[in-house]
């Protein structure tokens, strides 16, 4: 494992609700809510979830894209809440995103050697005279011929358009990347393309991924750390395997087992979860997850688990149940 | 066994100023009453065009131009427009990928279930709103007397969804066509929907037409599978020997494409290049110039779906006395099974 690169500690991100008289803050959405992770040198940390677990406002403020309400965020060696604006501005050179939608993350006005030019030009890197140069050979490299160049957003596919994205994340030579369900709106033959895309640059460039997504087949396929969340919170936190072959959290288990296999003649059990997810404005007391989950007890209801470590999992895997390695005994029960 | 639906030949075309997209070019499938068919395909491989034109919901400018929607023996494109309302929601019903858009957004789900057993059984509002609270219980909603004065914006996406199956199932159609109805859901609500499709067909004894491009649903809730590209069936077989032994180049590769959650993989091996634009087809098969085994003829000369081992049908050359690429191709990682 390389050295730390980025440590995320008690990161928190709550949006305010403006209402009643006077437009006052009358409550906040508590978007991310106490979350703590470290992220090593060359290595793809991916988080999962649904919709609404914070998943996506955890990477939004990593960057400062949406200020944190409180926590701190060490990138190589500095606390990034603490710069100011043009600090952060300069420090984003390190720090890259690449967005979901390739179709609103570009400019159509701009052709996509300009696009990609800009970037370079503000975190001034490459002497003027190269940069051209530089362009041409990196749209190369994510497979965008050079005839293309001088064309414009809309005439390019989908999938070319992440290329692109892709091309301006890596053209000011950043240590991270945060990909934001990077391929989630790609068909799965351009999917794939990109997948093998990004993997082999991480080779080349010994590039870091932060990698947001709710499909655990490109999570597992991609990643070598995964971070569970749910309704603002980490679950469940351990290497690939650990998290595939050894879940510990029932919601982990819940989402592994809901996924649809593309084999119809493997048989599996299957955790249906009751109900919906609980709004992010009043979440549940105690264990948030207590009010789906197949196990929940009194306990549950009223104290809050801390994401543990216990002797049957492996180094580094950690879940926030009460019950971690006794809910096989509990279905027994139950049954 | 019956089919209660048989499309043949079906082409359906959009007239744009850049010239005629054959959105559906020549589709044939069947339905076995009772059972579910998966249609797969990317985006633009005219997946959704097909369900719609089966209920002749397409709007200028495209048009169907030719083929046969034989519905139960009588074949819809012949019916009257007054006929055809008599079918829509009565004994072919849809519901749809996003249920804040299908849903209207002024009227509480209540009037808007009842108002399909006003239309299609005259049945009285009070008689339809009983009906109504019945057929959302049937659906899993909790506390459905309360729910059925709400309005969908009060719904959670799982919910609505819950009631778009109720208002499509309420004249108990005999057949349900589903477009992507679990693509905009998080994976734990999509295994309550699936769920809930499935049980529901097994009690209404309806048919199902799925329309998807996830493939992992396609192996769990489908009997049989059309798979779809550039408007075209290029595979169809029974759900089990399409994964187990898929034929086609294009389904090959799909499958492989696919980044699996319940097994590693070190490289996943992509289908090279793009769609083609529907204003520049290629000549021949439609997925030669991405393809890795086409030879001369594949550019030039278009494959026929044709029957091929015991419970599927190919369109490709490979299986053909007329392929003049490399006998030993290896289409499938398995052995190539010809039937000549």
């Amino acid at each position: 494992m390389g050295k730390e690169l980025l440590t995320v500690k008690n990161l928190k991100k709550y949006f305010p609700i403006k209402g009643g008289f006077l437009g006052r803050t009358v409550n906040h959405v508590k978007a991310v809510d106490d979350v703590s992770f470290t992220i090593y040198q060359g290595e793809t940390v991916s988080i999962v979830g649904e919709s609404g677990c914070g998943k996506s406002t955890t990477g939004r403020a990593i960057l400062r894209l949406d200020e944190p309400t409180s926590g701190s965020i060490i990138f190589d060696g500095t606390d990034l809440l603490k710069l100011s604006k043009s600090e952060m501005r300069k420090k984003r050179k390190d720090m890259q995103i690449i967005f979901q939608d390739p179709f609103a993350s570009l400019n159509p006005r701009q052709t996509v050697k300009s696009i990609i030019k800009e970037a370079m030009t503000i975190q001034n890197v490459h002497s003027k005279s190269d940069r051209e140069k530089e362009v041409l050979q990196l749209l190369e490299t994510v497979g965008i011929a050079k005839y293309q160049a001088d064309r414009f957003p809309h005439e390019f596919s989908g999938g070319q358009r992440q290329r692109i994205g892709i091309a301006r994340a890596l053209s000011v030579q950043p240590k991270i990347i945060i990909c934001d369900e990077a391929v989630s709106a790609l068909d799965v033959s351009i999917q794939a393309q990109v997948l093998n895309l990004l993997k082999k640059l991480q080779r080349e460039y010994n590039l870091t991924y932060l990698f947001i997504s709710h499909d655990l087949g490109v999570v597992r396929h991609i990643s070598d750390r995964i971070i569970v969340m749910y309704l603002g919170k980490i679950v469940e936190i351990g290497d690939k395997h650990s998290i595939f072959e050894n879940p510990q959290h029932p919601y982990t288990k819940a989402l592994l087992s809901s996924i649809p296999v593309p084999d119809p003649e493997k048989q599996r059990e299957r955790i249906i979860l009751k109900g919906d997810l609980p709004s992010p404005i009043h979440p549940p007391s105690g264990c948030r997850f207590h009010t789906r989950c197949p196990f929940a007890t009194e306990l549950c209801q009223t104290t809050e688990p801390e994401l543990v470590h216990k002797n049957n999992m492996k180094t580094g895997h950690a879940a926030a149940c009460h019950y971690i390695g006794k809910l096989n005994e509990k279905v027994a029960v139950t049954n | 066994m019956k089919n209660i639906l048989e499309v043949k030949n079906l082409c359906t075309s959009f007239f744009t100023e850049e010239g005629e997209v054959k959105a559906v070019n020549g589709v044939s499938f069947s339905v076995p009453s009772g059972r579910t068919l998966g249609i797969v395909g990317e985006s633009g491989s005219g997946k959704s065009i097909t369900s719609l034109s089966i209920l002749r919901l397409i709007q200028s400018p495209g048009k169907i131009k030719s083929g046969e929607i034989l519905f139960d023996g009588k074949d819809l494109l012949q019916l009257s427009e007054k006929d055809m309302r008599k079918i829509r929601g009565n004994e072919i019903s849809m519901i749809f990928q996003e249920p804040m858009t299908s849903l209207n957004p002024v009227f509480t789900i209540g009037e808007q279930i009842s108002e399909v057993y006003q239309i299609h059984r005259n049945l009285s509002k009070r008689e339809a709103k009983e009906k109504s609270i019945e057929m959302l219980k049937l659906v899993g909603i909790p506390s459905p007397e309360k729910r059925i004065d709400q309005y969908p914006h009060e719904l959670s996406g799982g919910m609505r969804q819950r009631v778009m199956i109720a208002m499509a199932l309420a004249c108990n159609p005999k057949l349900l066509i589903a477009d992507e109805p679990t693509t905009a859901l998080d994976v734990t609500i999509q295994a309550q929907i699936l769920r809930l499709i499935k049980e529901l067909q097994e009690k209404l004894h309806m048919s199902v037409i799925f329309i998807t491009h996830d493939l992992g649903v396609v192996a769990e809730t489908c009997d049989y599978v059309a798979v779809m590209y550039c408007g075209k069936v290029v595979e169809f077989a029974d759900v089990k020997t399409l994964f187990k032994n898929p034929q086609h180049p294009y389904t090959v590769g799909l499958l492989n494409s696919l980044p699996r959650h319940d097994i590693d993989q070190e490289e996943l091996i992509a289908i090279k290049g793009n769609v083609p634009s529907p204003f520049e087809m290629p000549n021949g098969c439609a997925f030669a110039p991405r393809c890795p085994h086409a030879s001369a003829i594949c550019h030039t000369k278009e494959p026929e779906l044709v029957p091929h081992l015991e419970n599927n049908e190919i369109r490709c050359w490979i299986y053909s006395n007329e392929w003049d690429g490399n006998k030993e191709v290896d289409v499938n990682g398995g052995q190539r099974t010809i039937n000549r």
